[in-house]
């Protein structure tokens, strides 16, 4: 029986050191993957500060917010209306205004300019570009249409164009991110 | 046939060499080497310990942000920290806040897409330390990396601030030729003994708002410090990963010891 | 070939017998460093090299890989890619040391592996061309390692840059123009450094490649051992799994330990302070050193401060220089004597002895300043060297008269060897 026991005891350590190396080599892995997501630099300019008080009513800028472009509109009272006067239920991805803007600001309309199709960016921020027939944004890729509310009316994009997070550090400056 | 060309390229080789070093050595013996001023008065860098010295050394903060106050008040008047952001500051234990209130005091030249043009605005937390113009004698190198860029490193930069003294009386009478040119500054710790930076530090220099006392050598040792710390932000990191990671692998090779002693228990060998 | 006593691969499982029949990759690996190759039990220690040589290949190739994700081969940034990589990249600055630190960990089981093979006559027949291939992957590593430390173009990568292509330079006639295609300018500028980094990421491959033909090459006489006897029978050898998998297991303990208290504790120790200075083509440094592992041969180099006859100094050093190491091609033929292991010469042991003194000479000089006396040492050390290779070794191997040698590797080990004198193999 001791003769067993011993035999035991030896499985045990060859078990054990093979284990060692196992745990060695998924620490190994550990940084070799995470290397490759976003650095430091990067996640550091993950906000973006906007001043907005140049934006007149009835116009819009692109900013740049994580590599990527913001459409900034100021809306007009009849933009407004138009938005609101929608049928929420008949619409593909439904959402109101209210829940796409800050209360109390209901004017200034924050959106990515990332088409949710297949991630062009959307015409109708800069002067003079076509804003499609629902008098918002219109892809030229695919033909996705977005009416004042940057909702999705027409053409293959699923989903209204993304609001990100963002907050107004005053009446002049938004901090998206 | 082989051995003998192999002896005979071997010879070529080794008689070269007999005859290369024997014309060396006589014009070492006829024409000895001329000491030089820096050779015999160049010092290597004074003893002096930091906290994040030795594998369990960690940066003292509360140095590092008078460091950093020696830095930015004297220091960064020449001398740019082109690969330090200011969010990197934070490691020093400032806040948020606190970051983007010292970004704010540089001007970071941008580039601006509207105008094309390039202006300069204060700086934001995301920004790097910006270049700083010099106009004068010298060209002040960049202190980002200048801690790991020189022989005994945080040691050196210490040395050289408080190292400054006047030209020893031995030295100009042996090498009357190696009197300092004026502009410059004499230096032991300099490698070449003179060097265009005046004496930068002096005593209450800066004043500590930790209510430490600013004597030249306190500051001398702060802004090394905090050069340390600036040529390698990640180094508390390394040396506390480093310790686990040992201590595992001093465990794994054990075991693995014993696996072997194990396997080959019944083969002599 | 395998000894005829070495196990059999038989796949059980019929997914195993499956593969064996289309892609008898298994089998392959199993004749290789499994139980199917069958090896000397008397292995000592030193011939845990090989097989920590292939761990660090590994090492500088994954690391490697991960620094390139992140590295800019433009002279304008590169510099500032490797910071950044140090500084923000998520386990940059380990990815950094540990390819760093992973070139030095790699020279310096190279050198131990080679010396190996110096002692223990490992380069005789029938193994040559385990030898040729081993010279020749050191010559495409101290390539590779050269041009890794041109990337991050700091100071030394920029003056190593120019130094190295500038031994080109001596040869005649064809010199300058040689200098200039490698360098693709009058100077190392964005031509220079994009290529080396290309060929810096190649080489690991081809290197790779070679390592493959180093190990076939090993297989067919099988590894030799400490005693320079050819194994006679099954007792003389141990299957290499479980045995020297295991012993090579905990030698890769030590190894890890070794290297990773230079990665965390002393990353910088064995780099030089000045290539943490951008690049500057306007400023050599005071003092140009390669990295560690070529200084007996930058020693070499330096040696030669004299013409010799119509033979300008410089050209006689890179002769040198590439001499010492090409001398190492003709070491099977230069070294006549039947006997492999030093243990059984006793004059050829004190040669060795010298050449291993002779090379921390030269390593030392080469790290030093060129000055008196290092370079008239150095000089002297470059002789030996040259007079070992060419000169003593043909010579001692003549006349040299051996040790008597055991029966075999069996009788080494146990004093005794009944299996063989029973059954002698055919």
């Amino acid at each position: 029986m001791a003769e067993e026991d011993g035999v035991r005891r030896r499985d045990f350590i060859n078990v054990a050191a093979v284990s060692a190396a196992g745990v060695a080599g998924i620490g190994v892995v550990i940084p070799l993957v995470s290397q490759m997501s976003a650095s430091a630099d990067v996640l550091a300019a993950s906000t973006t500060e906007v001043d907005i008080s140049s934006v007149q009513t009835g116009q819009a800028i692109k900013a740049i917010f994580r590599k990527q472009p913001v459409f900034i509109r100021n809306l007009t009272q009849r933009e407004i209306d138009e938005a609101n006067a929608v049928d929420v239920s008949s619409l593909r991805d439904p959402q109101t205004l209210e829940e796409r803007t800050k209360e109390g600001k209901t004017n200034w309309l924050i959106t990515m300019g990332v088409c949710t199709h297949l991630g062009c960016v959307p015409l109708g921020a800069g002067e003079g570009e076509p804003r499609g027939e629902f008098g918002g944004y219109f892809c030229p890729c695919h033909g996705s249409s977005y009416d004042t509310a940057a909702r999705i009316r027409k053409g293959p994009a699923p989903l209204n164009l993304q609001v990100p997070d963002y907050t107004f550090t005053s009446d002049t400056v938004v901090t998206i991110g | 046939m082989a051995r003998i060309l192999s002896i005979l390229v071997g010879l070529f080789f080794t008689l070269s060499l007999a005859y290369t070093f024997a014309v060396g050595a006589y014009t070492a013996a006829t024409e000895p080497e001329a000491p030089t001023a820096e050779h015999e008065f160049h010092l290597a860098p004074k003893h002096v310990s930091f906290a994040s010295d030795g594998p369990f050394g960690k940066f003292d903060r509360q140095q590092l942000q008078r460091g950093f106050q020696v830095y930015q008040q004297v220091c960064s008047a020449c001398h740019s920290l082109r690969h330090v952001a200011f969010r990197d500051l934070e490691q020093l234990g400032y806040n948020d806040a606190e970051v983007k209130a010292i970004a704010a005091q540089f001007t970071v030249p941008k580039y601006d897409t509207a105008t094309g043009e390039v202006a300069s605005n204060p700086g934001m937390a995301t920004d790097y330390f910006p270049p700083v113009a010099y106009g004068g004698q010298g060209s002040p190198p960049d202190l980002s990396l200048i801690a790991k860029a020189r022989h005994g490193g945080g040691a050196y930069v210490y040395s050289l601030l408080t190292g400054y003294q006047d030209q020893p009386a031995e030295l100009l009478k042996h090498f009357p030729d190696s009197k300092t040119p004026d502009g410059l500054y004499y230096n032991p710790y300099f490698a070449n003994l003179n060097l265009a930076m005046p004496a930068p530090l002096v005593d209450d220099a800066v004043t500590y708002s930790d209510g430490t006392r600013a004597t030249l050598d306190q500051e001398a040792k702060d802004v090394s410090a905090f050069l340390i710390w600036a040529s390698e932000p990640t180094m508390d990191k390394r040396k506390q990963t480093g310790w686990p990671i040992l201590g595992f692998l001093l465990f794994a090779t054990i075991l693995g010891y014993m696996s072997y002693r194990n396997i080959w228990a019944n083969k002599k060998h | 070939m395998s000894f005829p006593w070495a196990k059999v691969y038989t796949p059980e499982h019929p997914f195993m017998k499956w593969m064996d029949e289309r892609l008898p990759l298994p089998r392959l690996v199993y004749n290789a460093v499994g139980g199917g190759y069958e090896v000397p039990r008397n292995l000592n220690y030193f011939w845990n090299f090989g097989f920590l040589a292939g761990l660090c290949l590994v090492i500088q190739i994954v690391t490697g890989i991960v620094m390139a994700m992140h590295y800019a081969a433009n002279t304008g940034v590169a510099f500032d890619s490797i910071e950044m990589t140090v500084r923000d990249v998520n386990w940059g600055w380990l990815m950094r040391y540990a390819h760093a630190n992973g070139a030095s960990a790699f020279f310096v089981v190279i050198y131990i592996h080679i010396f190996r093979g110096f002692f223990y006559g490992s380069y005789k027949a029938p193994r040559e061309m385990v030898w040729l291939l081993g010279v020749v992957i050191f010559l495409l590593m101290m390539a590779t390692a050269f041009m890794g430390y041109v990337l991050p173009w700091g100071q030394m990568s920029f003056w190593g840059a120019k130094v190295i292509t500038g031994l080109f330079s001596a040869i005649p006639l064809v010199g300058e123009p040689l200098q200039q295609w490698l360098l693709g300018g009058f100077a190392p500028d964005n031509a220079a450094l994009n290529r080396f980094f290309s060929l810096h990421y190649l080489l690991p491959f081809v290197i790779l490649g070679v390592v493959i033909l180093h190990i076939w090459a090993l297989h067919i006489p099988g590894s030799s051992n400490p005693t320079g006897v050819e194994v006679k029978s099954e007792s003389d050898t141990v299957p290499f799994y479980p045995y020297y998998v295991a012993k090579d297991g905990w030698a890769i303990g030590v190894f890890a330990i070794l290297y990773c208290a230079m990665v965390f504790f002393a990353p910088n120790y064995l780099g030089h302070p000045d290539n943490y200075i951008p690049a500057n083509p306007m400023s050599t440094p005071a003092h140009i050193v390669p990295e560690w592992y070529f200084w007996p041969f930058y020693a070499i180099l330096r040696a030669f401060t004299a013409n010799i006859f119509f033979i300008p100094a410089k050209l006689m050093g890179v002769l040198a220089m590439f001499g010492a190491i090409l001398v190492w091609f003709f070491l099977p033929w230069l070294d006549r004597s039947p006997i492999r292991s030093a243990s059984y010469r006793p004059v050829y042991k004190w040669f060795f002895v010298v050449l291993c003194l002779d090379m921390l000479v030269l390593f030392y000089c080469g790290g030093a300043e060129a000055k008196e006396p290092y370079v008239m040492i150095s000089q002297i050390a470059a002789l030996y060297y040259f007079a070992h290779f060419l000169i003593i070794l043909p010579i001692v191997s003549a006349i040299e008269k051996p040790k008597p040698l055991p029966f075999s590797i069996t009788e080494s080990v146990l004093g005794k060897d009944e299996d063989a004198v029973l059954a002698p193999s055919a």
